[in-house]
């Protein structure tokens, strides 16, 4: 009975969808004032009955309700609680419930929080989002209906999650992802809305801007999250191996970076109308894609979802549909909101203009490296695949200018700057990058490495660089930290969300250049001297996990006489069907990770050798660390002043939605 | 030169530089980095380039792995049906590798005809299987889609 209410809450959200997607639009363009207004209770009910439908799909979980068809694919009886809850989005059916949640989540909030915009716009807003929303709603009750049943012959036992998904990392990965990737409809609604009305202003930006900084730091820390899983889950030692489908997160990211700087001249300059507005359809447009390539089975992915050609179909002609028309009315529409103005080859603009520039060919070689193989198959080149140096010759190529960029643009001012104020503040950055640049190799590593000498000048020169333009910024303040309390919130932002990068930077480009691997073949109780550090294995036995056998190997390191990790890997085989799952173990501080993952036990058997994988990760843990300042940077627009103002204004009533709002989107 | 002007002349200098580098580069790029798909009876009969990067794949032919004493050395071989393709590699084999299910090679064809991988991938589940395997699976029976359905001729 409850997948049906479930179902039916669906059937009932998506006519409210279309409520919202309608009415307030229709009233914006006759003046009514009750149908504007409408589309906020209707955001409301959209909103409540999403929450319960997929409450409802919960519940299935938790009562093991293996009749219904995705439950049954994706649960187990024997699968510990906590798990029984994130499988509700462990599948492809699920992952698309809570991303209509997120939708609603958003939905909800511009409903309430962007009030002090004009009603039409407001109205216009919210409609755009409503259609966004039907349009992932008609897909999952068309294609992808969670709460199908098998009737008659409903299975006793459920086919279990897939077992790398049974993780923490797991858990909050997906929420945060598509809070991010619903996120950018709402960037997405401004701009179409920008584009109905004719008119974009500064105040234009001005709104749709902590929006869009908000969903980007949901989108990092999402990314980041999922980097950080298939690390330590899959137990191959890499963070980002340029799998089709972490590059399709990764493209709409490096639009919506664009974005995020091109909003910001947008708004301070009124410049870069309307490539801000083609950056923002860009971003919602490569999110579907990206959507179509992960679940249509077009590529040969590692985590591809199951595929279906139906679902393939009905995505493509989505992005048909979205992709004509937001970029007809931009076609005939951008011309009326273009900008003119001037600036200075030496002003901030340039530098935004170099970032987006360079970010857009970035993206654009990432997704020409992820669709290559389709199109190489369709015109009948041959089946092929992009190997990952093809990514990272174009990731050092456009990185390192674009950081370079980022380093000297804190020094940079609107409309104009002047040559003396760049002499000033960089001489010494660029001479301490210089210095670490040329010292960092002779005293780290066992040889002269250039990559280590590049990583540590990009770095140095980021932070040194940043720093020297908060020391500008603060240069009348009494001193440096008052001066630092008085800076504005979005100078703090870009200033965090920038060393995020150098920390990002600095753990990529280390752990790439220094990684050590090495696999070696131990009898229990040998041991090995290896990058500087004592292996000592004490052989397999097995362990009982909750829903799983598994092989657990002991392995001693140390260093001098100084035991530094006991690190028990395991191979675990689960109870429910033939998965066999490697994790490794892990014991790591800021500077490096010590990570060993069991390989294959060797010939013959009885002597109990096995292949042992062992890793010494340099600085890993500043790529975490990176994200984490970085989506942070990109979360601080929560306390923008536009909302608080916003907030003030709002009744009682309204608090209490909008906490519940809140409350939702951060479970 | 007029402000507007010299701004806009600017932005289409940026573009141009920056978009003829990128499609040179990407082109270069591309080229070296281009990994092709080669099914076994394709290579078995000599139509795969040899000691030059490609990529292999098909059934594993369920008895055929090998594992060398004290070593890392696995032999095995992949079919698609129509012709056996030997692979040697030392890689350590993923989770989801077995016999009789499907796997993704890559890694070079050396002079004696033996594929040596350098990296496997295997995934499988009922209904899924790698798409290039798919297409290049060789049997006798029509719509043979997943390697449980092959007729391994034994």
């Amino acid at each position: 009975m409850v997948p049906e209410l479930g179902h039916f809450a669906l059937l009932i959200a998506l006519c409210l969808a279309v409520g919202v997607a309608v009415v307030p639009m229709v009233g914006s363009y006759t003046g009514n004032t009750l149908l504007m207004q409408s589309g906020r209770s209707m955001a409301v009910g959209l909103f409540l009955f999403a929450l319960f439908s997929f409450l409802c799909l919960v519940w299935a979980f938790t009562h093991d309700d293996f009749s219904v068809a995705y439950v049954a694919s994706n649960s187990n009886s024997l699968l510990p609680i906590y798990y029984k809850l994130t499988a509700t989005w462990g599948g492809h059916e699920g992952s698309l419930l809570l991303w209509i949640l997120m939708s609603c989540c958003w939905l909800l909030a511009v409903s309430f929080f962007a009030r002090s915009l004009p009603m039409v716009i407001h109205s216009r807003v919210l409609a755009i989002m409503g259609w966004t929303a039907v349009g992932i709603l008609l897909f999952t009750i068309f294609t992808s209906n969670p709460f199908e049943r098998i009737l008659p012959g409903s299975p006793a036992e459920g086919s279990d999650l897939n077992p790398l998904l049974q993780d923490v990392g797991f858990i909050i990965h997906p929420p945060m992802l598509y809070i991010g990737f619903s996120g950018f409809s709402v960037a997405f609604a401004f701009a179409i809305t920008a584009l109905l009305s004719g008119h974009l202003d500064s105040a234009w930006a001005r709104w749709s801007r902590p929006w869009t900084n908000i969903a980007w730091g949901f989108l990092t820390l999402g990314i980041g999250l999922g980097s950080w899983w298939a690390y330590y889950e899959l137990g191959w030692g890499f963070w980002w191996g340029w799998d089709p489908t972490e590059n399709n997160s990764l493209i709409p990211w490096l639009t919506a970076t664009a974005l995020v700087h091109s909003l910001a001249v947008t708004e301070k300059r009124g410049l870069f109308k309307t490539w801000t507005i083609l950056l923002a359809i860009a971003t919602f447009c490569l999110i579907l894609l990206g959507t179509f390539i992960t679940r249509s089975g077009v590529v040969n992915s590692v985590h591809a979802f199951a595929n279906d050609p139906e679902r393939g179909a009905f995505l493509l002609g989505y992005i048909v549909v979205v992709a004509t028309f937001s970029l007809l009315l931009y076609a005939l529409k951008a011309p009326s909101v273009a900008s003119l103005s001037a600036f200075r080859l030496s002003a901030r603009e340039t530098f935004m203009l170099s970032n987006n520039i360079l970010l857009t060919i970035l993206m654009a070689t990432v997704l020409l490296g992820t669709i290559y193989p389709m199109i190489s198959e369709g015109f009948g080149w041959g089946t092929v695949s992009v190997g990952a140096p093809y990514f990272n010759f174009f990731w050092v190529l456009l990185v390192v200018p674009l950081c370079m960029l980022m380093g000297a643009s804190s020094l940079s001012q609107w409309k104009q700057t002047s040559a003396g104020i760049y002499k000033k503040y960089l001489k010494l950055p660029v001479l301490i990058s210089l210095v670490v640049a040329i010292i960092f190799p002779f005293i780290y590593g066992d040889s002269y490495r250039i990559g280590g000498a590049v990583t540590a000048f990009v770095v140095t020169w980021i932070v040194a660089a940043t720093i020297s333009g908060l020391l500008r910024q603060t240069r009348n303040a009494p001193s440096f930290w008052a001066g630092l309390r008085q800076l504005k919130l979005g100078y703090y932002s870009m200033s965090v969300a920038h060393l995020g990068v150098a920390l990002l930077f600095l753990g990529a480009g280390l752990t790439s250049i220094y990684d050590n691997e090495r696999n070696l073949i131990l009898q229990p109780g040998a041991s090995q001297e290896l990058f500087g550090y004592h292996w000592r294995f004490g052989g397999v036995q097995e362990v009982r996990g909750p829903n799983y056998l598994a092989e657990e190997g002991q392995v001693w390191v140390s260093r001098g006489d100084r035991v530094l990790a006991e690190l028990a890997p395991q191979k675990r085989y689960y109870l429910s069907g033939a998965m066999v799952t490697t994790e490794a173990a892990i014991q790591g501080n800021l500077w490096r990770d010590l990570y060993v993952s069991l390989g294959e036990a060797t010939e013959p058997r009885s002597a109990g050798g096995w292949v042992i994988t062992v890793y010494v990760k340099p600085f890993i843990a500043f790529i975490w660390m990176g994200i984490i300042l970085m989506s942070a940077g990109g979360l601080m627009a929560l306390f923008d002043k536009r909302y608080r103002y916003a907030q003030a204004r709002k009744d009682a009533s309204d608090q209490a939605g909008s906490a519940s709002a809140l409350g939702q989107a951060t479970s | 030169m007029h402000p507007v002007r010299k701004q806009r002349l600017i932005f289409v200098l940026f573009l141009v530089f920056f978009a003829s580098a990128a499609a040179a580069l990407l082109g270069f790029a591309l080229r070296d980095n281009i990994d092709l798909f080669y099914p076994p009876s394709k290579i078995v009969a000599g139509g795969a380039p040899i000691d030059k990067q490609i990529r292999a794949g098909g059934c594993v032919l369920p008895g055929s792995i090998e594992r060398v004493e004290n070593s890392m050395t696995k032999h095995f071989i992949v079919t698609d049906g129509a012709a056996n393709l030997s692979v040697t590699t030392d890689v350590i084999l993923p989770d989801l590798f077995k016999e009789g299910e499907s796997a993704v090679l890559t890694g070079k064809l050396n002079g004696d005809g033996v594929f040596v991988a350098t990296q496997v991938l295997a995934k499988h589940d009922e209904t899924y299987m790698p798409p290039e395997v798919a297409d290049n699976l060789q049997n006798p029976e029509e719509h043979v889609k997943t390697c449980k359905g092959l007729n391994y001729g034994s």
